[in-house]
Formats: structure tokens, sequence, C-alpha cells
């Protein structure tokens, strides 16, 4: 059954290209919701993917590596927090400059880092019992715990977004933020989390990257990732829920160009396809319903506007 | 206890604004400085290297104004279209999408006759760009589709289908199996200034444009109505002012100036269609912040992509002798950007710092 066999480990590639994809959009959803968009994704993934790595090689331990990934992205997400928020300047400026400034620390402090191996790394765990599912479980059920990790992540946001207080309050603030400061929530807190959390998913993606999925650190390896991010976050409608799905689904197609569909289509027809398909989630959805983006998106918000 | 507040500020008088806009400028390269004692280079050495390479000597000053030639285009393009606040971050995609049609141009040479080929060329390539441009306006118009977004998204569809072409349909023949397109011919090159790489009717289509779009903005009615949608959608609206008009316009030159730009690197420079991030080079990026720190107005923006283009430079420099890398210049570029947003911040605001306890503001 080669046609079998190729399913699958396509799958399982694409289980790991899309759980940088997965966390990435999972900060950016917050991120939106709370009103504030930022461009900075690449930036930020590509200081947590250096951080992270050069965090691991320096102590041994993946484990360090991730969290330092995930505190380099809040750290430079803080600053489009500062400036978006109390200096209410122009996200999409700010974003572009998180971008350039992320891009430009990694390429600098990574230089020293190029060539060099992590002495351990993540092993894969496989679940037991469930690992031995055939066909499945194979690339289910035995992946790197980065991935069980992010599935875990997207579980807890899920819930606390559908179903706390907090989730409703983020959600109210990108709506109508006058409304909720009517209503005692601290706006502005709530963004700067909103933002600092956006970074630190971004940062775990960017570590992802440099610790599992290559385990190397080569300039440029966010490749546009943290553009995919963005397409992703409106293409999941801003829902948290329909981040998971929406990640494998691109990182499928992703993954699709190395394959033997190669030989029907060039494979940068395969890498335009997300891209088209935002602009054509868009085109579909419009102003309408279900599919609107937070609606002070992108807008300053001024606490004692009368 | 202090007590900060703040006050809109609503006089700008034009000095204050210069101070502010030279002191951010001068504190970020003061800051974003302070990365190379981090990699042990001496702050003072690398920035005369970088000065001393871009600006002060015959080569580093001719290969300063090459690299501004893009940029001036790009970045007059994009005050037009960010005037009426119109937030194109595409030129990266439109200087392809100009790129694209230039190079068909540009192959099929040989059946028009020689004089021809460069101001077809010229113009398939500020059509190219301008369609591309006029698609996210559209888009806008007709699906409210936010031109953040779909800027963004057709820079990377731009990227791939050149990479498409020059892998695929486009590959040269005669290019050793590079991912390149065949040359173009003789007819297809620009002239350069001897001893330098300096395209001269690129840089006076530049500096051209840029006084058009000046003149534009600031003397006809259609600037008026680009000023009036940028600054007052109501009142725009109120005077009849077509936003479809506006927009398609004001994204189409922007896009279409983004595509002169990549004609001119193509026909100056590369002589072929190739990576798309070589031929690009970033430019589409860094016009943004040329816009911007020009307060975007097009005259300014020949100063400052000047600047850019030495910083650009300089960057190159230090990557020769110091060792450094070139994303350098990345570094540069962000920290400007956050000291000018910072920068807007308090010519916007008047800060009132008091002393004392609960001072009601």
């Amino acid at each position: 059954m080669p046609g079998l066999e190729l399913a699958v480990s396509i799958l399982n590639r694409a289980l790991s290209a899309g759980t940088p994809l997965l966390l990435g959009t999972l900060g950016e959803i917050y991120t939106e919701r709370a009103g504030i968009i930022n461009l900075g994704i690449e930036g930020m993934m590509s200081v947590g993917a250096v951080s992270g790595f050069w965090m691991a090689a320096r102590t041994g331990s993946p484990w360090m590596g991730l969290l330092a990934a995930l505190l380099a992205g809040a750290l430079l997400a803080l600053l489009h927090a500062i400036s978006t928020v109390w200096l209410r300047s122009n996200q999409i400026v700010s974003g572009l400059a998180l971008t350039m400034l992320g891009l430009g620390f990694s390429g600098l402090f990574g230089k020293t880092l190029i060539g060099t191996t992590l002495t351990s790394r993540f092993q894969s765990i496989k679940l037991p019992l469930l690992s031995e599912i055939p066909l499945l479980g194979g690339s289910l059920f035995s992946q790197d715990p980065v991935f069980y990790l992010s599935l875990l992540i997207w579980l807890l946001v899920f819930l606390h977004y559908r179903h706390t207080r907090q989730g409703l309050r983020l959600k109210a603030i990108g709506d109508n933020p006058l409304a909720a400061e009517t209503m005692c929530v601290p706006v502005n807190c709530y963004k700067l989390l909103a933002v600092v959390f956006g970074g630190a998913m971004a940062g775990l993606a960017g570590g992802y990257l440099s610790l599992v999925y290559i385990p190397a650190w080569i300039e440029g390896m966010t490749g546009g990732r943290g553009f995919i991010v963005i397409a992703l976050t409106i293409s999941s409608a801003w829902n948290p829920a329909r981040a998971a799905p929406m990640a494998y689904l691109f990182s499928a197609v992703y993954v699709l160009q190395y394959s033997f569909l190669q030989n029907y289509l060039s494979p940068h027809f395969l890498l335009m396809l997300p891209y088209l398909a935002t602009l054509a989630i868009l085109t579909g959805s419009g102003k309408s319903g279900r599919f609107s983006a937070p609606v002070t998106l992108g807008m300053p918000y001024y606490r004692n506007s009368k | 206890m202090f007590r900060i507040s703040f006050e809109k500020r609503y006089d700008r008088s034009r000095r204050l604004t210069l101070t502010i806009y030279l002191l951010s400028l001068i504190l970020a390269i003061l800051a974003a400085s302070l990365i190379f004692p981090l990699r042990g280079v001496n702050p003072l050495t690398a920035l005369q290297k970088i000065l001393l390479s871009s600006f002060f000597s015959s080569y580093g000053l001719s290969e300063t104004i090459t690299k501004a030639i893009p940029l001036i285009l790009i970045s007059s393009g994009l005050c037009l279209a960010y005037r009426a606040k119109l937030w194109n971050i595409g030129s990266e995609g439109q200087l392809l999408a100009g790129c694209i049609l230039a190079t068909w141009t540009g192959l099929n040479a040989s059946i028009m006759p020689s004089v021809l080929v460069l101001p077809l060329m010229f113009m398939a390539g500020m059509l190219g760009g301008a369609l591309f441009g006029m698609l996210a306006a559209w888009l806008k118009h007709r699906f409210c589709m936010n031109e953040v977004i779909s800027t963004l998204m057709l820079n990377y569809v731009a990227i791939e289908a050149v990479q498409y072409l020059i892998y695929g349909p486009w590959k040269g023949k005669t290019q050793w199996g590079f991912p390149y397109t065949d040359n173009f011919p003789v007819s297809a090159t620009l002239g350069l200034i001897p001893g330098t790489r300096i395209h001269y009717l690129t840089l006076t289509l530049g500096l051209l444009f840029s006084a058009l779009s000046y003149f534009l903005l600031s003397r006809t009615t259609f600037g008026f109505e680009i000023r009036l949608s940028g600054e007052n959608q109501r009142a725009a609206d109120r005077a009849g002012i077509s936003p479809l008009k506006v927009s398609l316009l004001a994204m189409g030159l922007s896009g279409g100036l983004a595509g002169l730009a990549g004609t001119g690197e193509l026909c100056g420079i590369h002589h072929h269609l190739t990576y798309p991030w070589a031929v690009s080079s970033g430019y589409g990026f860094t016009a943004i912040i040329v816009a911007w720190i020009s307060g975007m107005n097009p005259l300014l923006c020949i100063l400052s992509s000047i600047f850019f283009g030495g910083l650009l430079v300089g960057g190159d420099a230090v990557q020769i002798s110091l060792g450094l890398p070139f994303a350098v210049v990345n570094v540069f570029n962000g920290v400007i950007l956050f000291f000018l947003i910072t920068g807007e911040f308090f010519l916007e605001n008047r800060i009132f710092i008091r002393r004392g306890g609960n001072a009601g503001t």
C-alpha cells in the first residue's frame, strides 16, 4: 500500500510543520481580539528561534531553550505593546518595525550559532497503546513533546476564550473598548497582556522551528511563516477553535510541495495557496456576520475620549 | 509623587516637527549603535565605517545613489497612498508584478524596433505594478477587504509567481542551469554613468515622479481629494468624492511607481529576471520607512531615500570589513521606525509632568 504509507508520512510531516503555525496563530488571534494587529510575527518568531537555540546549546536542555524562546518573543512583543497601547502609534508601522528588528537581531546574534549542533534534543514520545494503533498511531501518537504541548495550549486557549469571563471581556475589548471600559474592564491592561501573550506564542513557534523542526539555526529559517500566521488568523475567523484545523490544513499544503504532486503542479502554485485562500475567504466573507474581524482592529484606543 | 498627563496638541509648528524628527533620528542611530559593542565592535568605528563607505567616498556615494533610485520611486508612490490613508504594504509585490510584465516585454524584444524596447518595458512594468495595486483597491471597495492584509498576501503571491517563472517556463537556456531568465537584448539595457552602477534614466524618472507626486498632492484637485479622503472620510463623502476613484488611482499610481522601480532594477542592473529577493532586495519595505520618515512628502522622499540608500551600503561595508552580518541594517531600520513613532507621539501630545499627588486629569 504505497499510497497509504505516503498519506501517513504526509500527515506525520504536516502535524510537525503545522505546530509552529498553530502556536503563532493562537497568539495572533488573542492579540487581534484585543483590537491590536501585530505584523511582527516573523520577527518575534525569528528571535524566538535564535534565543531558543542559543539557550539549548548553552544549557544542554531543550526545555530551557523553549523557555528562552517564549521569553524572547514576549519581550519583543512588549515593545509593540508599549508603542501601540500606551503611545497609540500606528500599529502597522510598529509591527513592521518589529519584524525588521527581530530579523536584524536574530541575524546578528545567530551568526555565531551557524553550524552549531545541539547535544540533546527533544525525543519523540510514543504514547503507550495509542501509538500501537495501525497507520495513524505512528504519526498522531508518537510525536515530540512540543507537539503535545501545542495541543494542550490550543485546548486551554479555546476553553479560556470560550468559557471564561476573561475570554468574553477580551472579545468585548476588540469590538467595543469603550463599552468594556464602562463595565470596569481594565482595557489597556488586557490589550497589553494579549499582545505579550501573542509574542510569547510566536517565540515558542520560533523555538519549535530551531529546536525540533530543523534542529539548527539558519538565517531566514522562519521563511515567511510569520505572514502565513497572519493569513491563518483571518482564515480561522479569529476563533481559537478553528486555529488547529486551519494550521494543519495549510501545513499539509506546504508539505505536499515535496511530494508526488510535484509532477503535476509546480510547487510554487502550492506555496501560493495559503495566501490566495486567505484572499478568497475574505472576499467570501465581506462584512457579513460570522466572519467579521474584531470591530476596532487596528484603531488606537483613547481612554478618556468622550 | 509625579503625575504625567497628556493633552492633544493642536498647533504643530514646522520647527517643532523638524526638531522632533531630527532628535528621534539621532537618538535612534545612537540606540541602534549599541548593538555593536555586543558583538565586540567599537560603535564609533562602526558608525565611521558606515558613513565613510556610504557618503564620503566616490564609489560609496555612487552606490548609495544606485540604491536610492528604487527607494525614491517607491516611496513617492507610497506617499500618494498613505495620504489617502490606504496602508499599502505591498510595494514588494507590486515591484515584482511590474518585473514580470517588463520581463515578458524584454524577452520578446526581438519582434519590435529597438528604440521602442525600453519605453515599452517601462510602460509594461508600470502597468504590472499598477494593476497589482489596483487589485487591492478594488478588493477593498468590492469586499471591504482591509488593504493591509490584501497587499501583504499579494506580496507572497507575486514572489511565488516570479519563482514559478524563473524555475519554469522562463528559465533561460544560456544560464548554466541557474534560475535566471535569458539575458535581455542590448536594446533593453539602460545606460550607466561611467564608473558607477547609476542607471541615470531611472534616476531621472525617480526625480521626475517625485516632483510630479508632490505637485499632484499639493496643487491639483485630485491631490485635494486624496488628502480629504485620508483626513476626513465623512467630509469626503459629503463632498461627493468617489472613494473608489481615489483608492484606485492612489493605489494604481503607488503600485505603478513600484513597478517602474522594478523595471529600472532589471534593465539597469540585473539584465534578466532572477530570484525575487535578489531583484527587490527589500526595497518595498524600506520604502515604507522612507515615506514615513518624510512625513509623506514626496520631495522629502528624495532626501530620505539617499539616507536609507547609504544605510544599505553601510550595511554591506560592515559586513565585508567588520564581519558583521547584513542584518545590522534591519536593526537600524527597526530602531529608527520605533523612535520615529515615539517622536510622533510627542508631536501629537503635549506632556505635562506635575508634582504632587492627585492631580485630577
